[in-house]
C-alpha cells in the first residue's frame, strides 16, 4: 500500500513548452470551436464564419511557429512527458503542413469555380434519388468540411512530432478518419465519391491495422514504444531480431500505405479521382508531407542502427514506387488518375531519400516534400478549372487544345507539369537534385541511376499532357475554362510561384531544411 | 559579355510573346543577330595568346549549397562553337522570317527557338558541372517542342523517341556528375580540369567515365544509340533539323572533350578504345544505311553519324591531334550539315517533297544555282581536300596511327583501316545521291512547273555558311589556332 502511495507522489502533471507547442494547439483547438460553429451558427452564415477562422488559425499559427521558431533550442524541445519531439525537422514540417494546408483551404473555400462549391449539400441523401436531384439544384455547402481539415491537420502535425509509436498511432487515426470522410463528399460524381470514400477507408482501416500490430510486436521486442528505446534496444541485445524485424515491417508497411508509396498505392488512383478536386489537393500534399515526415523520423530514430538488415527491402519498394507510378502513369486517361501515379513515382523518389539515414537524406527530403507539395496543390488547382456541363473535365482527351482556348492556364499548367518531371530551373529539379546527391553520398548508386530512368521515363508522361494541350486540335464540343475566383487564382499563383522560387532561389529553403537534424 | 550572350536571346524568348504574331519572326531575327554580334565581339576582342584560359569569366554563387554557381567563361574550344550557335540560331530565325512560307504559330516557334538558344550557349559557355548541366537539359524540353509541333507527319513518334533517349542520357550524365562531385566535393570544372583526376580512384574513374560519356553519347549519338536521330532529323522542321544536327549533337562531343576526358583520365584511358570502336563502327554502319536511303533528309540525318563516328574517333586517340580534330570536326559539320539541311529545305519548298525518286534528277539543269550548292555542300561533307570537312576526317585517321600513351597501337590502326573504308563508302553514297538528284534530265512530271533558282533572301542566309566552309577547309588554322592551345591545357591537367 504505502508502494502505491509513494508511486501516487511522484506522479505529476508533465510540463508543457507551450510556446513550441502552439501551433498545434491553435489548430486542433480551432477545430473545436469550428465544430460549434456548424452547432450553432445559423446555416447562411457559417461558410464565412468557417473560412474566416480556418485562415485566421492558420495565419495565427504560421505567425506563432514563425515566432519561436526564430530562438528555438537547436537540439529541439521534448514535451507532454516527452511523447512530442520540437526539433528543427518538426518546425519545417509544421511550417510545410501549414502553408500547404493554407494553398488547399483556399481551393476548398471557392465557391466561383463551381456554384456553390465542390462539395454537396447533405451527403447523407444518396445519390440520384429524387431528394439528390434537388439539392443539386442548390447552392449550398457542406461546410462541414472546414472543421474535418483542421482535425486533419491537426493530426498531421501530432503525427510528424510524435516521439513514440502509440502517439503516432493516436494521431494517424486523428488524420485519417476526416480524411475519409472529406473523400465523400463531392458535389458531383457522388457514387464516384462515395466509393472512393469507402475504398479509403477499409484499406485505411486494414493499413491502420498494421500498423498497430506493428506497434505490438516491437512493444514485445523493446518493452517500450518510443523511438529511442527501442533504437537502444535493437543497438545491442540478444533478443530475438524476429520481433524487431515483423514489427518494423508491420509498422512500415502502415505508413507506405499513408505516404502511398507502391506497392501499397492501390488506393490513391481511385481516391485522387473521386474525391473532391479540393480535397484531393489536401490530401496529396499534407497527408504527403505528414507520412513522410513520419518514415524518416521512425527509421532515423528507431531502425537506424540496423538499416544494414532493411535498407534492402526498401531498396526494392522504392523501386517498385518508380516503376509503378512511371509505367502505369502511361497509361493513364484521366487527369487525375495521372497525377495520381505521379505522385506514387514521387513517393519512391522520396523514399531513396529518406532510406539514405544521413543529415543530407533528410534536409533533401523535407525540401522535396514543400517543393512536391506546392506543385501538387497549384495543379489541382489547374484542374478542378477546366470543366464542362457535367462539372470537371477531367479525361486526357478532353484537354487537347487547351491552350487555344486559354493559353494562361495552359502556361501555368505546361510550368507545373515541368516541375513535377524535374526539368531544371524548377523546383522539382532542386528536390531531385537534393535527394538524389544525399542518397548517392551514402552509397546507393545503383538506386539513383535506377531512379533517374523512371525519371525520365516519368518526365514523358507529363510532356504528352503538354504537347496534347498545344499541339492538338481541340474537340468541337470541349470543356470551358472557368474563370477562378479569388481563392482559387490565390492557390494557383502561391503554388506556381513558389515553384519558380524555389527552382530558381532555393537557397533559403534549403537552409531551413538543413538547420538542424531530428531529437529522439 | 557572356552574360549578355545568354540574357539577349532570354529576353528575347520572353518579349516575343507579348508582340503581335506577325511581326515574331523579325522580332527573332533582331534579337538572334544582336547575339551573332555579341559574339562576334567576343571572338574580336578575344586574347588567343591565352586560349587555353577561361576569357570573359563570370563567377557568381546561385545556390551555394548544392554548388551551383553562374560561373561562364570561354575558352578556345568553347569559343568556335559559340560563334557556330549564334550563327545558325541567326540563319535559323533569317529562314523563318522569309515572307513565303511563314510558320504556324509563329510567336511560339521563335520563342522556342531562342529559348533552344540559351541552351545551346549557356551549355558551351557553362564553367560549373551542375550549370552544364542545367543549360544541357533546358535545349531539351523546347527541341522537343519544335519536333512535336512543327513537324512532319509522323512527328509524334519521332518527338517521343527524341525525348526518351536524350532524357535517360541525361539522368545517366546526372548520375555521372554526382558521382564526380560525391568523390571530389567540387562542381567547378576549371578546379576538376586542374586536379586531372587525382583523387580519385581508378575504379571511380572508370565508372564515371562510363556514366558521364555514356549519358552523352546519346546525343552524339553514339552508334549504337542513334536510331532516335534519323527519325528525329526527318521529322523536324527545317530549322529543327539545322539545330539539331548543326548544334544538338556537338554538345554531346563537346562535353566528352571538356568533362570526361580530361577529368577523368584513367578512366578515359581504360575505355576509349571501346568509344573508338562505336565510333567507327558508327562511320560504316551510317555509310552503308546512306546507301539505302530514299529521302533526302534521312540520308542527311545518317550522315551525322557517320561524321560524328570521325570526331569520336579523334577523341578516342586522347592525343591533342586527335582531340583538335575533333573539335574541328565538329564545326565542320556543323556549318556544313547546316547549310544541307537548309539547301534540303529549300529543295523540299520547291518540289513539296524530299523524297529522292520523287524529284528524280535533273536539278542541275532545272535550277543551276540550287543545284551546284547541292553539290558544293555535298562534296564538302564527304571530305574533299580544300573544303572544311575534310580536315576534321584526315586529322582523326592521322592521330589514330599514334594514339596517346596506354593505348594498344594496333587497335587503333585496325580503327584507322575500317574508317578508312568508311571514308571510300561515304564519298560512294553521296555520289550516288547527287547522281540521282542533281544530275540526269528533268522528269516529265516537274518540266512543265515552275519554281525560281536561289532567291537573294537565300543568297544571303547561305552565303556564310559557303564562305567558311571554303575559308576553313582552305585555312584549317581559323580553327586550329585556337583550339590548340585550349586542348594542350586540358590534357596537360590545367
Amino acid at each position: 500500500m504505502s508502494g502505491f502511495f509513494s508511486q501516487a507522489q511522484q506522479l505529476q502533471a508533465p510540463d508543457v513548452a507551450y510556446q513550441a507547442v502552439l501551433p498545434m494547439l491553435l489548430v486542433l483547438g480551432a477545430a473545436c470551436v469550428s465544430v460549434l460553429f456548424e452547432a450553432f451558427l445559423p446555416r447562411e452564415r457559417r461558410w464565412g464564419w468557417q473560412v474566416a477562422l480556418t485562415v485566421v488559425t492558420l495565419a495565427g499559427a504560421a505567425i506563432s511557429l514563425i515566432v519561436y521558431g526564430n530562438d528555438a533550442p537547436k537540439a529541439g524541445v521534448k514535451t507532454f512527458s516527452d511523447v512530442l519531439t520540437i526539433d528543427r525537422p518538426t518546425l519545417f514540417l509544421w511550417g510545410t503542413l501549414l502553408l500547404l494546408a493554407f494553398g488547399a483551404v483556399l481551393l476548398i473555400a471557392d465557391r466561383s469555380v463551381e456554384p456553390g462549391g465542390a462539395f454537396v449539400a447533405q451527403a447523407a441523401i444518396r445519390p440520384g434519388t429524387l431528394q439528390d436531384r434537388v439539392q443539386a439544384a442548390k447552392v449550398g455547402m457542406q461546410t462541414e468540411v472546414f472543421p474535418l481539415t483542421l482535425f486533419a491537420l491537426g493530426g498531421m502535425m501530432v503525427f510528424c512530432a510524435a516521439n513514440d509509436l502509440l502517439t503516432m498511432f493516436v494521431a494517424l487515426e486523428v488524420l485519417s478518419l476526416p480524411l475519409y470522410l472529406m473523400a465523400g463528399l463531392a458535389r458531383r460524381r457522388r457514387l464516384l465519391s462515395q466509393e472512393a470514400a469507402v475504398k479509403y477507408f477499409l484499406l485505411g482501416a486494414f493499413a491502420s491495422a498494421f500498423f498497430l500490430y506493428g506497434i505490438a510486436l516491437l512493444y514485445g521486442y523493446a518493452g517500450s514504444v518510443k523511438l529511442a528505446d527501442i533504437a537502444t534496444a535493437a543497438a545491442g541485445t540478444n533478443r530475438s531480431d524476429t520481433l524487431l524485424f515483423a514489427g518494423m515491417g508491420l509498422l512500415v508497411v502502415g505508413l507506405l500505405f499513408k505516404a502511398s508509396v507502391g506497392p501499397f498505392h492501390t488506393w490513391t488512383p481511385d481516391v485522387y479521382q473521386g474525391s473532391p478536386t479540393p480535397v484531393t489537393a489536401f490530401m496529396a500534399a499534407c497527408t504527403k508531407v505528414a507520412a513522410f515526415g513520419g518514415i524518416l523520423r521512425v527509421l532515423m530514430g528507431a531502425f537506424a542502427s540496423t538499416n544494414w538488415e532493411w535498407r534492402g527491402v526498401l531498396w526494392g519498394v522504392a523501386i517498385a514506387s518508380m516503376a509503378i507510378g512511371a509505367v502505369l502513369g502511361l497509361t493513364q486517361t484521366d487527369v487525375k488518375r495521372m497525377i495520381a501515379y505521379s505522385s506514387v513515382a514521387h513517393a519512391g523518389f522520396l523514399l531513396v531519400g529518406s532510406i539514405a539515414l544521413t543529415s543530407k537524406g533528410v534536409s533533401g527530403t523535407l525540401f522535396y516534400l514543400l517543393a512536391y507539395g506546392l506543385t501538387t496543390v497549384a495543379t489541382f488547382g489547374i484542374v478542378s478549372l477546366v470543366r464542362d456541363a457535367d462539372g470537371e473535365a477531367s479525361h486526357l482527351s478532353q484537354w487537347a487544345g487547351l491552350a487555344k482556348r486559354s493559353p494562361i492556364v495552359a502556361g501555368v499548367f505546361t510550368f507545373l507539369l515541368l516541375a513535377l518531371a524535374g526539368i531544371p530551373l524548377t523546383s522539382g529539379f532542386v528536390g531531385k537534385f537534393v535527394v538524389f546527391s544525399a542518397a548517392l553520398q551514402s552509397g546507393m548508386a545503383p538506386l539513383v541511376v535506377v531512379a533517374l530512368v523512371f525519371s525520365a521515363v516519368a518526365a514523358f508522361f507529363y510532356l504528352r499532357v503538354i504537347v496534347l494541350m498545344y499541339f492538338s486540335e481541340p474537340a468541337a464540343d470541349g470543356p470551358t475554362v472557368t474563370v477562378p475566383g479569388a481563392f482559387t487564382t490565390m492557390a494557383i499563383t502561391i503554388g506556381a510561384l513558389a515553384t519558380l522560387v524555389l527552382g530558381v532561389f532555393p537557397s533559403f529553403a534549403l537552409d531551413w531544411a538543413g538547420a538542424g537534424g531530428f531529437t529522439f | 559579355m557572356t552574360v549578355l550572350l545568354l540574357v539577349l536571346p532570354l529576353l528575347g524568348c520572353l518579349a516575343v510573346l507579348g508582340l503581335p504574331p506577325k511581326r515574331a519572326a523579325a522580332f527573332g531575327v533582331a534579337v538572334t543577330s544582336a547575339t551573332l554580334a555579341t559574339a562576334l565581339l567576343m571572338a574580336a576582342t578575344f586574347d588567343y595568346h591565352r586560349s587555353g584560359f577561361a576569357q570573359f569569366s563570370v563567377n557568381a554563387p546561385w545556390i551555394p549549397l548544392i554548388d551551383l554557381r553562374i560561373h561562364l567563361g570561354v575558352d578556345g574550344i568553347s569559343l568556335p562553337l559559340v560563334v557556330l550557335t549564334a550563327l545558325l540560331c541567326a540563319l535559323c530565325a533569317g529562314y523563318l522570317a522569309r515572307p513565303s512560307g511563314q510558320p504556324e504559330r509563329p510567336r511560339a516557334l521563335v520563342a522556342l527557338l531562342l529559348l533552344t538558344e540559351v541552351g545551346m550557349l549557356g551549355t558551351f559557355v557553362a564553367l560549373n558541372l551542375l550549370l552544364f548541366f542545367v543549360f544541357f537539359e533546358v535545349v531539351l524540353v523546347p527541341m522537343y517542342a519544335v519536333i512535336a509541333g512543327w513537324g512532319g507527319q509522323r512527328r509524334a513518334a519521332a518527338a517521343r523517341q527524341f525525348i526518351l533517349y536524350t532524357l535517360l542520357g541525361s539522368g545517366v550524365l546526372l548520375v555521372g556528375l554526382l558521382l564526380l562531385y560525391s568523390r571530389t566535393s567540387t562542381m567547378d570544372m576549371v578546379v576538376l580540369v586542374g586536379r586531372a583526376g587525382t583523387g580519385l580512384s581508378h575504379g571511380v574513374q572508370v565508372l564515371g567515365f562510363l556514366l558521364i560519356a555514356g549519358g552523352l553519347a546519346v546525343k552524339v549519338p553514339v552508334w549504337p544509340l542513334h536510331s532516335w536521330l534519323p527519325d528525329a532529323h526527318t521529322q523536324a522542321p527545317t530549322v529543327g533539323s539545322v539545330l539539331l544536327a548543326g548544334v544538338l549533337l556537338k554538345m554531346g562531343t563537346y562535353g566528352m572533350v571538356r568533362i570526361a576526358v580530361p577529368m577523368l583520365p584513367e578512366g578515359a584511358v581504360a575505355l576509349a578504345p571501346a568509344l573508338g570502336a562505336l565510333g567507327v563502327a558508327g562511320i560504316v554502319y551510317a555509310a552503308l544505311a546512306c546507301l539505302a536511303q530514299r529521302d533526302l533528309k534521312r540520308l542527311i540525318a545518317f550522315s551525322s553519324v557517320g561524321h560524328m563516328g570521325f570526331v569520336l574517333l579523334g577523341i578516342a586517340t586522347l592525343t591533342p591531334v586527335g582531340i583538335n580534330a575533333a573539335l574541328l570536326g565538329n564545326i565542320a559539320h556543323g556549318l556544313i550539315t547546316g547549310l544541307l539541311f537548309f539547301l534540303v529545305g529549300g529543295i523540299a519548298q520547291r518540289y513539296g517533297s524530299t523524297d529522292i525518286d520523287r524529284i528524280g534528277g535533273g536539278l542541275l539543269a532545272k535550277a543551276p544555282r540550287l543545284g551546284s550548292l547541292l553539290v558544293f555542300a555535298a562534296v564538302a561533307s564527304l571530305g574533299l581536300p580544300g573544303l572544311a570537312g575534310f580536315w576534321g576526317e584526315m586529322l582523326a585517321m592521322l592521330s589514330a596511327f599514334r594514339p596517346a600513351g596506354g593505348l594498344n597501337p594496333a587497335l587503333y590502326l585496325v580503327f584507322l583501316a575500317v574508317a578508312g573504308l568508311g571514308t571510300v563508302l561515304t564519298a560512294a553514297y553521296f555520289l550516288v545521291m547527287l547522281r540521282r538528284v542533281a544530275q540526269g534530265v528533268v522528269p516529265p512530271r516537274w518540266t512543265a512547273e515552275r519554281f525560281g533558282d536561289v532567291t537573294a533572301r537565300e543568297w544571303v542566309a547561305w552565303t556564310p555558311l559557303l564562305v567558311l566552309v571554303l575559308a576553313i577547309g582552305l585555312w584549317p588554322r581559323i580553327v586550329l589556332g585556337v583550339t590548340d592551345g585550349a586542348v594542350r591545357v586540358l590534357l596537360r591537367g590545367g
